[in-house]
């Protein structure tokens, strides 16, 4: 009989179920990155002046940077010449007017991951902005939106038909001059989903972005902008696949949220990206930038993160908590498994009076897997009463994993209230023991324990997501019994 | 009528590594009986009950344990709870997160599926908790809390004791369930013991104390010392055994 740790590491060791590659024909630009490499882009999607001329200082500005070395990942350089930067999926004649026009085998994967595009096959209640490798494929229930002055569509056509409102926000909380992959999005990102709820309107169903990076050798590089104007809510999710492939591809996005007067965005993540196989071949490097900007008194962004691909994953999503009274949260699983590698965690940067801050991670190691939370929270001068809790659990499955934590604390102000937790748990073989006496399997255990764990983060996202979260960890549904 | 035998254990020797703990251990538990085991500290009583229940860790180098005409070493600890072996824990394991009704209604599932019953929904589950809480009169807060997580010690004890009630296995192991018990906790749960005693299944009593064997009345006592049992007898025995001491007893 094999002992209680070998099976608890051959539990975790599932395979990935979306890694099918899809046959469209593509047009991506040869790999290379050059002032030329961006103009094409801007030029095939038609962009005005001021935008192309923002990538070009955005990518002079990326040159003269160092790559960041801080992080507690490794990984071997990346050659950034090595990679397409542009990759649509070949359309057949002119550009899809609509969801008829797109390639059958598009819509057909799309309906393989879960994600039905056409009518008939919606997502009860969720609006879906599909992104294929660069370019966004279909926006759906974009009309239902469109009578509530909602605008939900790709970042291209909101550059068309809503230039004043992107100038006015597009790097106005993630400046390319942020950090080096920042930068790099800024010079050269291709599509990604642009959102406005109108002042004082709630929005009435889901939105939803998906992401799939399906050619070889493509970095994908997209551009989330959301704004909740005063009095607004909208709830907004991610998901995110791609193929196996044997080398490393690069995932490099930037999101930015903007909540004005007592606005609310609740932006969850489950982010299951190609992690690599077994021994550390391929996999996505997740690179991304997430931040908003609790702009408006009373405002209030949540973020909630269930992170489980990726080869290696580095991502902050963040809060600047600039209006009086404003909230953020922070909800984040990570798991990691293989040779997985995380480094994720938060800041939150308190400026406004009486602003508040939650910070709950839960980061799961198994294999030879390495989480690493790390967090910032900063309490300016002018932030009175400034409230801060953060809580750091670490649940180790096997031996030969790692999790860290690194909690950065800066106080400014002495009205302040900053509290952290932190705690490391073994899956103890007497809990699996405990279940087994009772008739549950192994599997079943783990699913129970890890699902236990990673609770109070569960309970933050949308129900939808909520339940394919907990699938996504081989979890089973935990029921809301008694 | 003959007896249908439930556990029959002939010659067990098994331990861990190294170190040698049950040593030609017999015990025969027929449908109806309630056995207790009683011994000092350390003689291999928690031993035999994690055995019994599948523990991994433990070699087994001679003799057989029989369950209803099966060899219970065989079974993986999950078939052998849904076979009806049910072992209330000496020290029962905290479960962070995982809620009391769903680990139950799980578990409770598990059995019945292997059983070719239908599954229970939420609303039958509560409906057969509620009468089983009335039975131990446990307070149903423990239930909408995470499996014992922040339990007393005599709370965890009484969980489990309700588990029991709920999963009606046919054997159930009692490991020092008592320990730990006020009197009020010790009645409550013993009554609850008795209550769910059932002809055609089964109890093994683990306990250092006489005073469980007040409410609990045994059909036999078995002492053991160094890996067997050195002495059987009626529930007199304890009663001897509280007056006496081990000492003479081992001796005599
Ligand atoms: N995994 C193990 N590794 C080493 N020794 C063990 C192990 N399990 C049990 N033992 C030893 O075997 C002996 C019997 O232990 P066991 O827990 O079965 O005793 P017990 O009769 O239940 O005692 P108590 O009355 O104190 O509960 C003890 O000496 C104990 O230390
Ligand atoms: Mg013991």
């Amino acid at each position: 009989m094999s002992t209680a740790t070998d099976t608890i590491e051959s539990l975790v060791k599932q395979e990935y179920k979306y890694g099918f590659v899809t046959d469209v024909e593509s047009e991506s630009t040869p790999p290379g990155l050059s002032e030329e490499t961006i103009r094409f882009i801007s030029a095939k999607k038609n962009e005005p002046t001021w935008l192309t001329e923002w990538r070009i200082k955005a990518f002079q500005y990326w040159q003269k940077m160092p790559e960041p070395t801080w992080q507690f990942v490794k990984y071997p350089k990346i050659d950034f010449q090595d990679i397409s930067y542009f990759s649509q999926p070949k359309p057949k004649g002119d550009a899809p007017k609509s969801l008829d026009e797109v390639d059958p085998k598009l819509l057909e994967m799309y309906e393989k991951l879960g994600i039905p595009l056409r009518e008939r096959g919606r997502l009860a209640g969720v609006a879906v902005d599909a992104i294929f490798d660069s370019v966004s494929v279909g926006t759906t229930y974009r009309e239902d939106l469109a009578k509530k002055g909602i605008i939900f569509c790709s970042f291209s056509e909101a550059v068309h038909n809503h230039p004043d409102l992107v100038k006015k926000y597009l790097g106005s909380v993630v400046p390319y001059t942020d950090n080096y992959y920042a930068a790099l999005n800024s010079a050269v990102f291709t599509d990604g989903s642009f959102c406005y709820i109108p002042k004082g309107v709630r929005c009435p169903m889901e939105l939803s972005t998906y992401f799939r990076i399906n050619a070889a050798k493509s970095g994908q590089f997209e551009r989330t902008l959301i704004i909740a104007d005063d009095g607004a809510s909208v709830s907004y999710l991610e998901g995110c696949t791609a193929p196996m492939r044997d080398e490393n591809q690069l995932h490099a996005a930037v999101v930015e949220l903007v909540a004005l007067e007592t606005a609310e965005i609740k932006y969850s993540t489950v982010q299951n990206w190609y992690p690599g196989d077994e021994n550390g071949v391929g996999g996505i490097y997740n690179f991304v930038t997430k931040r908003g900007l609790c702009k408006g008194k009373n405002s209030r962004i949540t973020w909630t993160q269930v992170e489980t691909g990726s080869a290696i994953t580095w991502k902050y999503p963040s809060c600047i908590l600039l209006g009086d009274g404003s909230k953020g949260e922070f909800y984040s699983v990570a798991v990691v498994n293989n040779m997985q590698q995380a480094d994720t965690g938060t800041k939150m940067i308190h400026i406004g009076k009486n602003t508040k801050s939650t910070i709950v991670s839960k980061g799961i190691s198994a294999g030879r897997g390495q989480n690493s939370y790390r967090g910032l929270v900063e309490i300016r001068k002018s932030a009175e009463n400034a409230r801060n809790f953060s809580q750091c659990d670490s649940m180790l499955i096997g031996a030969k994993c790692g999790a860290h934590t690194f909690p950065y604390i800066e106080v400014k102000n002495t009205t302040a209230s900053v509290e952290h937790e932190a705690s490391t748990s073994k899956i103890g073989e007497d809990q699996i023991f405990y279940c087994n006496s009772r008739g549950l399997e192994t599997q079943d255990a783990v699913n129970m324990i890890v699902n236990g764990f990673c609770k109070e983060v569960f309970k933050e996202l949308p129900m939808e997501f909520a339940v394919e979260a907990q699938k996504l960890l081989g979890v089973s549904l935990e029921g809301s019994v008694g | 009528m003959s007896k249908q035998p439930i556990l029959e254990i002939k010659n067990l020797h098994a331990g861990v590594e190294n170190k040698k703990i049950l040593k030609g251990f017999s015990l025969t538990i027929n449908a109806g009986e309630v056995h207790a085991l009683m011994g000092l500290n350390g003689s291999g009583k928690s031993t035999l009950a994690a055995i019994l229940a599948g523990r991994d860790g433990y070699e087994v180098t001679e003799g057989t344990v029989n369950y209803l005409g099966k060899d219970l070493l065989e079974l993986d600890p999950e078939e052998r709870a849904r076979e009806g072996v049910f072992l209330a824990f000496q020290y029962p394991v905290e479960i962070p997160g995982v809620n009391s009704t769903y680990f139950l209604k799980a578990a409770l599932n598990e059995i019945r599926k292997h059983h070719g019953f239908q599954e229970l929904d939420a609303i039958e589950f509560l409906n057969l908790v509620k009468d089983k809480i009335k039975l131990l009169d446990l307070n149903e807060d423990l239930l909408k809390r995470s499996v014992n997580e922040g339990f007393s010690g005599g709370e965890k004890k009484r969980a489990e004791i309700f588990q029991m009630a709920v999963l009606e296995p046919k054997l159930a192991i009692l490991d020092e369930t008592d320990s730990g018990l006020d009197i009020d906790a010790l009645k409550v749960v013993s009554s609850g013991v008795n209550k769910l005693k059932r002809p055609d299944s089964a109890q093994l009593v683990i306990t250092h104390y006489q005073r469980l064997l007040n409410y609990i009345i045994p059909d036999f006592v078995h002492v053991m010392a160094d890996g067997r049992i050195v002495k059987s007898g009626g529930k007199e025995l304890a009663l001897e055994l509280e007056a006496n001491g081990y000492e003479a007893i081992l001796k005599g």
